[in-house]
């Protein structure tokens, strides 16, 4: 990992807003991280500790009370197509067919529609969905919708994939299955992925790293580092061991922050 | 029992006749013997006292419908996707419309008269008043109800505002839209009939009808009528065709 070079910054990332007593709230603290280019680093807590909020203001769809993002040096400050974000539920547009869906990044960038289908179709054999191509969201599975949201996200070429608890919203077996395939289009394409989760189990299956967050504020409790070969074993003694590692930071996060 | 919502209709066209045979006064309940023929020859002039045939007069209530609803619609849709899209909009224009639109579109009639006299401009305005409110509404909800993830996917993958509104807000909202244009062209409908009761109109259903009562001719009134509902049922037959096509994932966003 030490020679890739890195290529998202955080540096000393602020969030309040006024919540709903006019208080102000912090939800986010002083948060500094740097991430390598095609690294795998999942933010991981409790719900309510901020790590939405903190992927969307990566991905500019909050501003930060404090603090800057940097991409390849530059400071970012705003949507940036080379970011993309997947969402947990809701993202895909019911009106439009699987191929469609997959191409309206490359749509919105003035694409022709015979270029961006055949480029949509690449994602959609991704994927593996080829036979859905002209199927619409509410005809597909959970799983599979997700699927397709990856495929879309992968579509405009980012350099980096942000990931809101993506897997969140499926069941176990599914779950289990799409981690292993996002791992497998990770290894292919490369892509720099943060990937926002509450699961340890997910978080340590995937990552490269693990930060692991504090609830309100949120702030790095830890920074967990992973070097289990993949496919990881999940019922193997070393990551049962890190799991149990990571668990014990969070649990740790979740009680010194009630004090 | 699929043939159970014809007992009905059979039933009433069987107690019609009776009745009309004990009743014996076509004033009051003319036999259907003689309603039917002026259904059976709608281009015939012969059976509407001059006012030219059904499908005429057809054709104008129509085009009455058309002109009074495209206006409604053509200033609704855009009025609705503002103040849905905006919180300050929507605030200076609530009020004001909350305000009038309880107001029956019939009784705009004496002021659309006073502001633009007898003929097609206060039709057409009465028309407006009935469609508008229905579209209006419809469309800041649907703009409202478009779900906040399907703007930021599209923020997130480049779109500009422009992008958003064509290929996000608008298709999210069409369908909602789509419902308040039906109810919007059913209560035009209604209203057409009532709107060709002013003075000076000479042509349309709604004159026909009411120039049939003059005469006395109740089975011309009733023809009139059945002809007015048809109308009415095939074109939300087709608005309903049109929703399950394009709208069918409706209800089904996940």
């Amino acid at each position: 990992m030490g020679e890739l070079p890195v290529t998202l910054v955080l540096k000393d990332l602020s969030k309040s807003f006024v919540g709903e007593a006019k208080v102000e709230v912090e939800a986010l603290s002083h948060i500094n991280l740097e991430v390598r280019d095609g690294e795998f680093v999942s933010v991981l807590g409790p719900s309510g500790c901020g790590k939405t909020t903190l992927l969307r203001i990566i991905a500019g769809l909050d501003n930060a009370s404090g603090g800057r993002i940097l991409l390849d040096g530059n400071v970012i400050d705003g949507p940036c197509p080379r970011m993309a974000m997947i969402f947990q539920e809701y993202s895909l547009y019911p009106w439009r067919t699987v191929i469609d869906n997959i191409a309206f990044g490359l749509e919105m960038k003035g694409m022709e529609k015979q270029q961006r289908r055949e480029k949509a179709f690449e994602f959609l054999e991704l994927v593996g969905l080829v036979d859905f191509a002209g199927n619409y969201p509410y005809e597909l599975s959970g799983g599979m919708r997700q699927r397709v949201a990856v495929a879309r996200a992968l579509a405009i070429d980012p350099q980096i994939l942000l990931m809101d608890e993506p897997f969140g919203a499926l069941d176990a077996q599914t779950r289990n299955m799409l981690q292993r395939e996002l791992l497998e289009i990770w290894e292919k394409t490369k892509k720099t992925v943060v990937f926002v989760t509450h699961s340890v189990d997910e978080a340590v299956f995937l990552s490269d790293r693990v930060v692991v967050l504090t609830p309100r504020p949120g702030t790095i409790r830890d920074v967990v580092s992973i070097d289990l070969p993949r496919p990881r074993e999940r019922t193997g003694a070393e990551f049962a061991r890190i799991r149990r590692y990571v668990l014990d930071h969070m649990e740790h996060a979740a009680a010194s922050s009630k004090v | 029992m699929r043939y159970l919502r014809f007992l009905l209709p059979i039933l009433l066209v069987v107690g019609w006749e009776a009745a009309s045979w004990i009743i014996s006064n076509p004033f009051i309940l003319p036999s259907l013997t003689t309603v039917i023929p002026i259904l059976l020859h709608p281009f015939s002039p012969e059976f509407t006292l001059g006012t030219g045939s059904m499908v005429e007069n057809a054709g104008i209530s129509i085009q009455r419908v058309g002109m009074g609803f495209l206006v409604a619609a053509a200033v609704a849709i855009p009025l609705g996707i503002l103040m849905g899209r905006s919180n300050l909009f929507n605030d200076f224009f609530d009020s004001i419309i909350e305000l009038l639109r309880p107001i029956p579109p019939l009784a705009w009639v004496p002021l659309a008269l006073a502001w633009f006299k007898i003929g097609l401009t206060s039709i057409v305005f009465i028309i407006f008043i009935g469609a508008f409110f229905p579209i209006l509404l419809n469309t800041v909800d649907g703009v409202k109800s478009v779900k906040k993830t399907w703007l930021e996917v599209a923020t997130t993958l480049g779109a500009k505002e422009r992008q958003i509104m064509i290929k996000v807000i608008l298709p999210g909202a069409a369908p909602t839209i789509w419902t308040g244009l039906r109810v919007g062209f059913g209560i035009a409908w209604m209203c057409v009939v009532a709107a060709e009761w002013l003075p000076g109109i000479s042509q349309g259903l709604g004159y026909l009808i009411l120039y049939a009562y003059n005469f006395g001719q109740t089975n011309l009134i009733i023809a009139g009528m059945i002809v007015i509902g048809v109308i009415g049922l095939l074109i939300d037959f087709v608005f309903k065709r049109v929703e399950r096509r394009w709208f069918s994932w409706r209800g089904l966003e996940r």
